[in-house]
């Protein structure tokens, strides 16, 4: 089935295939449900195929391009037959939307990589521009700020569809987060190989996450988030950390990430 | 000479780094005044997007046709009565030059500033040759004073304070009356000028770099906002013009391209504040100009890059943006690189002029957040440039073996989901009762690079895909 040719209607809603990233796996469960639940009201069907790891990432950017060729083989053989790939961080959708095509030399591999990047979105960007979200039913009761992961942002254009998403949940509060677009520290690998530097800059970033006196940090990366709600928490800054798309959901009642149950 | 192997300590130099008070107030500096100023001037042309498309597509057509572009340039420079060397190899650059000052009789050679000097090591060459080199830029004769390599390639001097520098000052000025008030910024400036326009007169040679070199007129053009680089280059009876081969650009009109991108993304400026463009020596009748020029041609590796995958770094125009806008440089300034040239395109270019043994922290020290290749006025790839470098470390075995063990286990694991799926749920059920009570771990075993600094969530008690396994 091709997605230019699938009507949006009840009979043939988009099949979504959700790649959970091996974060919201191991650590986040409930940004998986949340996700499931915010495209499933957009007017799609969701399916997460079970035999999905992690999209290679750690192994591209470490160098291991065999590796991370061979890890890219396997999502795209697992996801290729659905509309729609959503992904709920920016930075594993870039991995597949903006790199698996620079991973192969045939030809063969080289465009099932584009024809997968083609329909590989970002949760936020996916509901927005995709789908025409431009409301979500869901409530949330505190001041939130807003920060920009790096890949979502400069590689996939992910910086308003989640503003302005958020802004249209009852009761929230926005304020923007000075210096939203700079990183975060985290970097994968980089900030157990360079833990120092790494400190050095999400010591930056919660600075100004304190300074906006948002009682809420969100952020549509796992990976960003847990660095910077571990260095807030390390702090002892009582600012809670939540994946924007729990906060979109209205699935933000548990326990923030790195909180007791 | 320059030391660019210092890089092997980067990880050291930048604990150093990170503790230095001085060096970190000096680095607030960067991170907030190079960007804001670049943003102001990017803002005020709209075309601003359009330009760094041609400015990228000129640089790379010339680089397509670099021999062509190199032969045509020598050829007019020829012909306006400059003399052309070509080397190969920084040693090659460092001979022609003091084979010039030899003949000549050189005992002071002034220069303008020239990150090809930098990387050539030009100044402890020509010092150990009993020739007097003499930095004419503020900022490089602030760091020659203190014997210090540049820690910016625009700004070699940012990671020193106004105290350091009247320190520097009474103690290098003897000559100067031990009294005199220093405290005002324009005093050190003053100061600086009288000191140095001695040196203008005096020298028999004066360097320059080069920020383009013109095929079609044979011309090297400078851009500088001091003015050093003119009387550097006027004021002595001989011109020697370093650059490295790929500062060719076919026509003026390039140039004046290349130049409106140039000065916005370095300074915020619309243009330097002296753009100046020298063609040969002195003809008859002219009123100034050296009576000799030479113009050196460094290669140093380039040319493998041309053939390369590291080809787009030879578009670089050197404006500094990349490092203006890098997170892990706001964070460690430039001298912990330990490579003439630093920040991200320090990180891309220094291994291919150096060698990636001796440099392999620097592509490494990246977050990829891709910051740099945002702002840069010739589109450089910078990540997926420095992701190359980690490529070739990887096939050459160059990577620390727990990193790389690490990762093949994960990546084992990765491309067999059945496995992936039994040993992740092994490890969830073994950590998640030690996480469950506080929602986090202060510290783990193995995962010190983390827990040293901050709190580590902890994991969930059974993964997402086993969770919705049971509800669906």
């Amino acid at each position: 089935m091709s997605p230019e040719n699938t009507e949006h209607t009840t009979a043939s809603k988009p099949r979504v295939g959700l790649f959970a990233t091996c974060l919201v796996d191991l650590f986040r469960p409930q940004v998986g449900f949340a996700a499931i639940k915010l495209i499933e009201a957009s007017g799609c069907c969701v399916e997460v195929p079970e035999n999905q790891t992690c999209c290679g990432q750690p192994a591209y950017n470490s160098g291991d391009r065999s590796d991370a060729a061979a890890i890219a083989k396997q999502v795209i053989a697992i996801f290729e037959d659905y509309d729609y790939v959503v992904v709920p961080s920016g930075s594993c959708a870039a991995m597949i939307a903006r790199h698996y095509p620079e991973l192969f030399d045939d030809a063969y591999w080289a465009r099932r990589a584009m024809a997968l990047s083609a329909k590989t979105y970002e949760l936020t960007a996916f509901l927005y521009d995709v789908m025409g979200v431009r409301d979500v039913e869901a409530a949330f009761a505190g001041n939130v700020t807003y920060h920009d992961a790096c890949s979502g942002l400069r590689e996939l254009n992910v910086r308003d569809q989640p503003r302005e998403l958020l802004k249209t949940v009852d009761g929230l509060a926005f304020t923007e987060l000075k210096d939203a677009d700079v990183c975060c520290g985290f970097g994968g690998t980089f900030c157990v190989k360079y833990p120092e530097i790494s400190n050095a800059i999400v010591t930056k970033k919660t600075a100004a996450i304190a300074g906006s006196e948002a009682d809420t940090l969100v952020a549509g990366d796992l990976g960003c988030l847990m660095n910077m709600a571990g260095k807030l928490q390390r702090e002892g800054k009582h600012v809670h950390a939540r994946h924007v798309a729990e906060v979109l959901a209205g699935m933000a009642d548990s326990p923030a990430i790195g909180e007791a149950e | 000479m320059s030391a660019p192997f210092l890089s092997q300590a980067f990880k050291e130099n930048a604990v150093d780094a990170l503790a230095n008070v001085e060096l970190q107030r000096a680095l607030g500096h960067v991170e907030r005044g190079f960007i804001q100023k670049r943003q102001k001037a990017v803002d005020a042309l709209p075309e601003f997007d359009a330009l760094r498309h041609e400015a990228r597509a000129i640089k790379d057509h010339t680089l397509s046709h670099l021999d062509l572009y190199l032969e045509a340039f020598e050829g007019k420079a020829r012909q306006a009565g400059a003399e052309v060397h070509w080397a190969e190899t920084a040693a090659d650059a460092r001979e022609a030059v003091l084979s010039i000052c030899r003949r000549v009789g050189a005992k002071t050679v002034t220069k303008g500033k020239s990150m090809i000097s930098e990387e050539i090591g030009l100044n402890a060459f020509l010092e150990k040759s009993e020739i007097k080199p003499i930095e004419t830029d503020l900022g490089e004769y602030i760091i020659q004073l203190r014997g210090e390599p540049p820690s910016h390639i625009i700004a070699p001097a940012v990671h020193v304070n106004r105290d350091q520098v009247e320190a520097d000052f009474r103690r290098v000025h003897t000559h100067l009356d031990p009294k005199r008030d220093l405290a005002d910024p324009v005093s050190l400036l003053s100061e600086a000028r009288a000191t140095l326009r001695d040196m203008f007169l005096a020298a028999d040679v004066g360097i320059t770099g080069a920020n383009f070199l013109v095929a079609e007129t044979g011309s090297s053009v400078i851009v500088t906002n001091e003015g050093n680089g003119d009387l550097t280059q006027i004021l002595p009876r001989v011109h020697i013009v370093l650059a490295s081969i790929e500062k060719v650009v076919p026509t003026l009109e390039d140039v004046s391209t290349l130049l409106r991108v140039l000065a916005r993304s370095a300074t915020g400026q619309e243009l330097s504040v002296y753009t100046t463009f020298s063609t040969g020596r002195r003809r008859p009748g002219d009123e100034d100009g050296p009576e000799e020029t030479h113009v050196i041609l460094l290669d140093n590796g380039r040319s493998e890059m041309l053939a390369n995958e590291f080809r787009e770094m030879l578009r670089c125009i050197r404006c500094g943006a990349c490092m203006n806008h890098c997170p892990i440089y706001h964070a460690i300034g430039g001298h912990a690189y330990g490579a003439t040239y630093v920040g991200p395109m320090g990180a891309v270019l220094a291994p291919g002029l150096f060698g990636l043994e001796n440099t392999a922290n620097l592509p490494n020290a990246s977050t990829f957040c891709g910051r740099c290749e945002s702002v840069c006025p010739v589109e450089i790839p910078l990540p997926k440039l420095m992701r190359h470098w980690r490529e070739r470390e990887y096939e050459r075995h160059l990577k620390p073996a727990a990193e790389r063990n690490g990762l093949r286990i994960w990546a084992f694991l990765a491309r067999r989901p059945k496995l992936y799926r039994l040993a992740t749920r092994i490890g969830l059920k073994a950590l998640h009762p030690f996480g469950r009570r506080r929602g986090r771990f202060s510290s783990l075993p193995l995962a010190g690079g983390w827990t040293g600094h901050r709190d580590m969530p902890a994991p969930a008690k059974t993964s997402f895909i086993d969770q919705w396994k049971a509800r669906s």
